[in-house]
């Protein structure tokens, strides 16, 4: 997979969405392209986030450590953008990632990401939005968890 | 040291100036008869005076003189000479002519030969002697001294001194006798005349050295700010990260400026009161003439004078202002260098310098090894007149381990100082093992005590070199010269002699094996080795010598055991799962964790020449990329580089970081490329010129395809790429054999790191955590193949830089600590030494310093007291008094200054 192919890739989400293109080219030649074994693990909960990473080939397993063994909570595959909450602030690792299959990923560090989104105006403005948006989501999701009867 | 320039010339280089004054009589002689032969030369065969007929003859090299008159006034005659016709009789006299040109001209180069040896000697004397005033300077001189300073006045300042020794006695000598010749003989000519020459001369001699008192002292301030700009030059290079840190640059530079100011004020007055002496200095030797023309004309007319005497006065003065002028010269240059030498030997001369006997070299001298340390009433005043040290007494065990803490300032530093004898007490005695240390020579104190401050020295040489540094207390075995090495060698040692320099070889062997307690090099590459462990270096030295090159080391042996490990990587690595994680050099693949240029080349460049930026310009390479056809292909390359490159970097302001991590292209550059790829747009990629494709092609070189993703290569051009590298390995020219060591599965790479050659290939940048694994790995293998003791003498290997610049502070104080361990001495001494390592890695190491120093005396002053309890015997001090005594639970269980010290409040 060559560079224009990595980019088309990132482009489909909405945090780089709005990045211009040569920058979206740029995001993409800076970052690492990386492999991973499987059974390898990528982050661990806990950690400093540094990255976000998007997963080319190859599927990843996330989950968090419990008293009584590890509980898995999803599966990622293609296409798919994971751990991008730490690239908004400095904030540890909620889960752990490890590779469920021989994987293949796009690693975008989080002052890579910043430095390009200095100079994009306008993608500052759409990780605002989607950062309200979340919260917005996220506030909703508390008022149910609290009122559970409003459903 | 002589105080006055004349004593010290006298002194050391009598014996040498006497020697010259025959030669400098023999030139006077051979001179004055080829001005004399010239006059024959015109009127005898010439003008043909003496040959009244062709056949006339006359008399060639007779050799005769004529009695004075009270012995007889009878010619008598030694040689009568050939009887020779007038041309053979020209001929033969100018031929003398020739050869007396000849003689008197070698006499005075051998005159100038002697000079300059003189010179040269008395120059290498003084320099010598004023270094040995350096290594004999109290510790506390140092305080005040400048190191740049020193260093240019040793080098600089005395410099002038060699040319004026050959000149100090001869040239007036010289000078002198002529214009004396001259002066006596107008003084015959005409009395009157005689004395209005003396009288000019006089006043000559008078004025101009009035006039140059001012240029004396322009001279010496001269001196010393010169020699001040070079000791500050040294402070804002030892200072450069201040300068940088708080943005001080332009008040460094309006304060070089300021001296610069004043140094050009005194220079510009030097040089103009120079010039103005000169002028004034010319103008009176010229207004003698003048004289002679208007008194001596006068007298001439009213006839009181004859004519004939006029122009044989006007003549021989001639003679004199030339000689004056000179010895006034001289007489500046004596003034100015005897000021020069006497500014340096001031600026070395202290009052308790250190007697040379103190350092005499000595094969065995008698060292403590075992009884008591004791310590009577020691004192020591620091420059402002307080007592730092103040009445210290104790007696203990020679190989006790003692701690010495106390509070800020309480005296501890010092009192290390004066157990290592560094310091010599003001008042006290400190006897080890029933030797008197207070007065006992450094051969001494320099084996028996070894000290390591807070802030050690490593010399720029190697680890390994600094390590065995206090090894070198004399030579030993002498090395064997022979033939014309041994002539050569005997000519240094006379020359040395000669010039009262230390006659000891350098070359010889200076590491005293018996002294750390070893019998040969492979028992001294143990200790070293046992040494890193206690000073907690060998990781750190494991770490650099997979780093180093390997060509720095040469071991039996050793291209088997990397080929050995390069094997055992490779089995290891085949492994399914390792696999990926090198790319391993293949001659007949192409690597795409290398960069194109590494694939091309297939090898360590050496030097310049195949360097991965002079690449492009290269013509071999050129040759190499037109001969297979590259040199289109990686130009086009280059040029989707360039535009790629504009792309991703145009709009990014300068110096940002992804510029310098990611780019191809400097921002500097990238207007020129912006121009190139328009350029290129216009007329096409063939038709650009030179310097524009020397830019294109140089792009492509530093590309790796799994990191950059480009999709600039293909298979195709990987496929020309190895066509290019058999080409360029087959045809390289045999000078260019030098410049690059290629990767050869066979044979060890030189140029690369250990590391480098074990693996054989590149880490694969793709894979996560690949280089963590490889590095477990490569431990593993050297391991097994018993390969680390190999790793770490590479790591001895590694040059420390400037002050050991090259290293951490920590390791640097832990080499400094090695480097004490290594000459076992009777009691070692560590002030804070390990002070700036991090707490645990400080407990450890102190932990395992004293394990090694078991039997052996220690005295640690500590900067964390709760490390005390480590030592049997805790030494409290308080404002330069030992307030407290005895082993660290004694001490804890009353309430006294350790406790306080431990839980203060």
């Amino acid at each position: 997979m060559s560079l224009e192919q990595e980019v088309e890739l990132i482009r489909r989400f909405p945090i780089f969405s709005k990045i211009a293109p040569a920058k979206q080219k740029l995001l993409c030649f800076s970052s690492e392209r990386l492999t991973y074994a499987a059974g390898q693990e990528i982050f661990h909960a806990g950690d400093v986030g540094d990255a976000c990473y998007v997963v080319i080939d190859g599927s990843v397993e996330i989950s968090v450590d419990r008293p009584n063994g590890r509980l898995v909570l999803s599966v990622l595959g293609c296409n798919e953008l994971i751990g991008e909450i730490a690239i908004f602030g400095h904030v540890p690792r909620t889960a752990t990632a490890t590779a469920k299959t021989k994987l293949e990923m796009l690693r975008i560090s989080k002052e890579l990401f910043y430095s390009v989104i200095r100079e994009n105006p306008d993608a500052a403005i759409e990780l605002i939005r989607i950062l309200s948006e979340r919260l917005a989501n996220t506030t909703a999701h508390v008022a149910r968890l609290s009122n559970p009867e409003a459903d | 040291m002589e105080r006055g320039l004349f004593g010290f010339i006298i002194k050391y280089s009598r014996r040498d100036q006497l020697l010259i004054v025959p030669l400098v009589v023999l030139s006077m002689i051979f001179y004055y008869a080829s001005l004399d032969l010239p006059k024959t030369i015109i009127n005898q065969p010439i003008q043909g005076k003496g040959f009244s007929s062709p056949e006339s003859t006359m008399a060639f090299l007779r050799l005769g003189f004529k009695l004075p008159d009270f012995l007889g006034g009878q010619a008598v005659h030694i040689f009568d000479g050939f009887e020779l016709e007038r041309t053979p009789y020209l001929i033969a006299l100018s031929l003398t002519f020739l050869s007396l040109i000849i003689i008197s001209g070698w006499i005075k180069f051998q005159i100038n030969t002697m000079k300059g040896w003189m010179g040269e000697r008395m120059l290498r004397r003084l320099r010598y002697d004023l270094f040995d005033h350096i290594l004999r300077f109290p510790l506390s001189h140092f305080r005040r001294v400048k190191s740049a300073e020193m260093a240019t006045m040793i080098k600089d300042e005395v410099e002038p001194l060699g040319g004026f020794v050959g000149e100090a006695l001869i040239t007036p000598m010289y000078l002198g006798g002529q214009a004396l010749t001259a002066l006596v003989f107008i003084l015959f000519q005409h009395i009157y005349l005689g004395m209005v020459a003396f009288g000019m001369v006089l006043v000559q001699a008078m004025i101009i050295p009035r006039l140059r008192r001012r240029l004396l002292v322009l001279s010496r301030q001269r001196q010393i700010a010169s020699r001040q700009l070079a000791g500050r030059i040294a402070e804002c290079v030892d200072g450069v990260m201040e300068i940088h840190a708080h943005d001080t640059s332009n008040y460094e530079r309006a304060e070089f400026s300021s001296r610069l100011g004043r140094l050009f004020v005194i220079r510009f007055e030097h040089h103009q009161r120079k010039f103005l002496v000169k002028f004034l200095n010319n103008l009176l030797s010229q207004i003698t003439p003048f004289l002679f023309y208007l008194v001596g004309g006068y007298l001439a007319i009213v006839g009181r004078l004859d004519i004939g005497a006029l122009v044989a006065v006007i003549a021989a003065y001639k003679d004199l202002p030339g000689p004056v002028k000179e010895l006034i010269d001289w007489d500046q240059d004596r003034m100015d260098t005897s000021i020069k030498y006497t500014q340096v030997i001031e600026q070395f001369t202290v009052d308790d310098l250190a007697p040379a006997t103190h350092q005499q070299l000595m094969d065995a001298p008698v060292l403590p090894r075992g009884g008591l340390v004791k310590a009577s009433n020691l004192s020591l005043i620091d420059e402002s007149g307080t007592k730092v040290v103040d009445g210290v007494s104790f007696e203990n065990d020679l190989n006790e381990h003692v701690a010495i803490v106390g509070p800020n300032g309480s005296g501890g530093g010092d009192l290390a100082l004066l157990i290592a004898r560094l310091q010599i007490p003001d008042a006290g005695t400190l006897e080890m093992g029933g030797v008197d240390m207070t007065r006992a020579p450094e051969a001494v104190t320099g084996r028996a005590v070894a000290y390591v401050g807070s802030a050690s020295y490593l010399f720029p040489v190697s680890v390994r070199e600094n390590l065995v540094y206090g090894l070198k207390h004399r030579p030993l075995n002498a090395p064997i010269y022979e033939g014309e090495a041994k002539r050569t060698q005997e000519g240094f040692v006379r020359e040395a002699l000669r010039a009262g320099n230390s006659t000891l070889d350098v070359g010889a062997e200076w590491l005293d094996y018996e002294a750390a307690g070893v019998t040969n090099a492979q028992e001294m590459e143990d200790r070293i080795l046992e040494i890193l462990k206690t000073v907690d270096l060998e990781e750190t030295l494991f770490e650099i010598g997979l780093r180093s090159p390997v060509g720095s080391i040469d071991s039996p042996g050793l291209a088997d055991n990397i080929l050995r490990a390069r094997e055992s990587m490779r089995d290891r690595l085949s492994g399914p799962e390792l696999m990926d994680l090198v790319e391993r050099f293949d001659p007949l693949r192409y690597n795409r964790n290398a960069t194109l240029a590494e694939n091309l080349l297939f090898g360590t460049p050496v030097g310049r020449i195949f360097d991965i930026d002079n690449l492009a310009v290269n013509p071999y390479v050129r040759k190499v990329l037109n001969d297979t056809g590259l040199s289109e292909e990686l130009l086009k390359v280059g040029h989707k580089l360039a535009e790629t490159m504009l792309e991703l970097f145009s709009d990014l302001p300068p110096g940002h970081e992804l510029f310098e991590r990611f780019s191809f292209i400097a921002y500097d550059d990238l207007p020129k490329v912006k121009e190139i790829v328009s350029r290129v747009a216009a007329v096409g990629l063939d038709r650009i010129n030179e310097v524009d494709r020397n830019l294109l092609l140089s792009l492509p070189f530093k590309l790796i395809s799994t990191k950059h993703r480009l999709g600039l290569m293909d298979e195709s051009l990987e496929a020309r790429i190895l066509e290019a590298r058999r080409q360029f390995a087959e045809n390289l020219p045999p000078e260019m054999t030098g410049a690059i060591e290629f990767f050869d599965p066979e044979r060890y790479n030189r140029a690369a790191s250990l590391q480098d050659n074990i693996l054989f290939g590149k880490i694969a940048t793709r894979q996560a955590g690949g280089s963590i694994q490889i590095g477990a790995l490569l431990r593993k293998v050297l391991e097994e193949l018993a390969l680390r003791p190999l790793v770490l003498k590479i790591g001895l290997n590694y040059q420390v830089g400037t002050g050991g610049s090259r290293l951490s502070i920590p390791d640097r104080q832990k080499i400094a600590i090695g480097r004490a361990l290594v000459k076992r001495p009777a009691v070692l001494i560590l002030d804070q030494a390990a002070a700036v390592l991090d707490p645990s890695a400080q407990s450890r190491l102190v932990t395992s310093v004293l394990a090694y120093r078991k039997g052996l005396g220690v005295y640690w002053v500590l900067n964390r007291i709760d490390l005390a309890n480590r030592f049997g015997l805790v030494f409290v001090m308080d404002r330069g008094q030992l307030v407290e005594r005895g082993s660290f639970d004694e001490l804890m269980a009353k309430a006294g200054p350790l406790r306080n010290l431990l839980n203060p409040g």
